[in-house]
């Protein structure tokens, strides 16, 4: 299934007809959620208007947990089995994980002001999703930080596996310690404890983002795909012409036996 | 009627940190996906103009 998947070019055929589809139901959940996260959705009893902050921050979250599982799972089928389309697929994927994670950190941040009276707070929830900001950015600078593409994928597939120990204490991180953040109240063991008239935009924004980052990834390995077959055209085309006659007559002149 | 669009601009006096979240979030992401959207357009360009070339000079 894995070695199905792999072949660029099944993948380039199929992302076409999934792309549309993909975009204009993310569009489509997006403007629904929207909806009725600002107008339909009540305001909360304590926290007034500023509970509607939760729609986007919360599944922002989400999504910037989920895509860093995604990078490193991707990461690891690339070091493991090298297929080809594993390593394009997460470095698509991570700047949008980073850009994920920067609205979880701003959005939160502007939710943290009017309710707890500080933009920021040195506690374990918002300190490990810092961290999780800093390992996108980090496996984003390292991937490009080679001439040699492989060697780049390589180094940055170990610094996602490394950081994946992240991902569980992001989210155990206010049941392990004492912090400012509130507990789980949708993803828990004893279900929901969100009113459902609240619950129910905030999955169909969780959808939208979701659908969101599916298009966006599909865009973003598409063109990594088309920008190695330009370079492999390049290549070919070079090693075809063979030596230009300056640079064949310079080494003609170098070698020549006297 | 205009009373209520005031109401829900106002977001119950938090209108500055419901807006700006929303704000950030829809520019981030929109931002992203303007640029993943040029840059993918560039590159069908680019890979197009290349194969051109290549299959006029054979």
């Amino acid at each position: 299934m894995i070695n199905w998947l792999a072949n660029p070019a099944r993948f380039m055929r199929l992302s076409a007809s999934a792309m549309p589809w993909c975009g204009w139901t993310a569009v489509i959940a997006l403007t629904i959620g929207l909806f009725w996260s600002l107008v339909a959705a009540p305001p909360d009893y304590q926290q007034g208007d500023t509970v509607r902050i939760m729609y986007v921050h919360v599944p922002a979250a989400w999504m910037a947990l989920s895509v860093y599982l995604f990078v490193a799972a991707a990461s690891a089928v690339a070091l493991v089995w090298r297929h080809p389309l594993a390593d394009v697929a997460a470095r698509a994927a991570a700047p949008i994980g980073a850009a994920f994670t920067f609205i979880c950190l701003a959005t939160g941040s502007l939710w943290g002001r009017p309710m707890w009276g500080a933009w920021w707070v040195w506690d374990a929830r918002l300190t490990s999703v810092l961290i999780l900001f800093f390992l996108y950015l980090g496996y984003i600078a390292l991937v490009n930080a080679f001439d040699d593409p492989s060697r780049g994928g390589r180094a940055g597939a170990v610094l996602a596996l490394v950081g994946i120990v992240n991902l569980p204490i992001i989210k155990f991180s206010v049941d392990w310690w004492n912090t400012l953040h509130q507990p789980a109240s949708v993803l828990r063991v004893g279900g929901p404890t969100i009113a459902i008239s609240m619950l129910v935009p905030l999955l169909i924004m969780a959808l939208g983002f979701g659908l969101f980052f599916l298009t966006l990834l599909m865009l973003r390995m598409r063109t990594a795909l088309n920008e190695r077959k330009a370079a492999v055209l390049r290549l070919n085309a070079g090693a075809a012409r063979g030596p230009r006659p300056e640079r064949a007559r310079t080494v003609s002149a170098h070698t020549a036996i006297p | 009627m205009m009373r209520d669009i005031g109401t829900f601009l106002a977001m119950g006096g938090y209108a500055g940190f419901v807006w700006t979240a929303y704000g950030i979030g829809f520019a981030v992401l929109g931002g992203l996906a303007a640029f993943s959207w040029r840059r993918y357009r560039d590159s069908i360009v680019a890979l197009e103009r290349l194969q051109h070339q290549l299959t006029g000079k054979r």
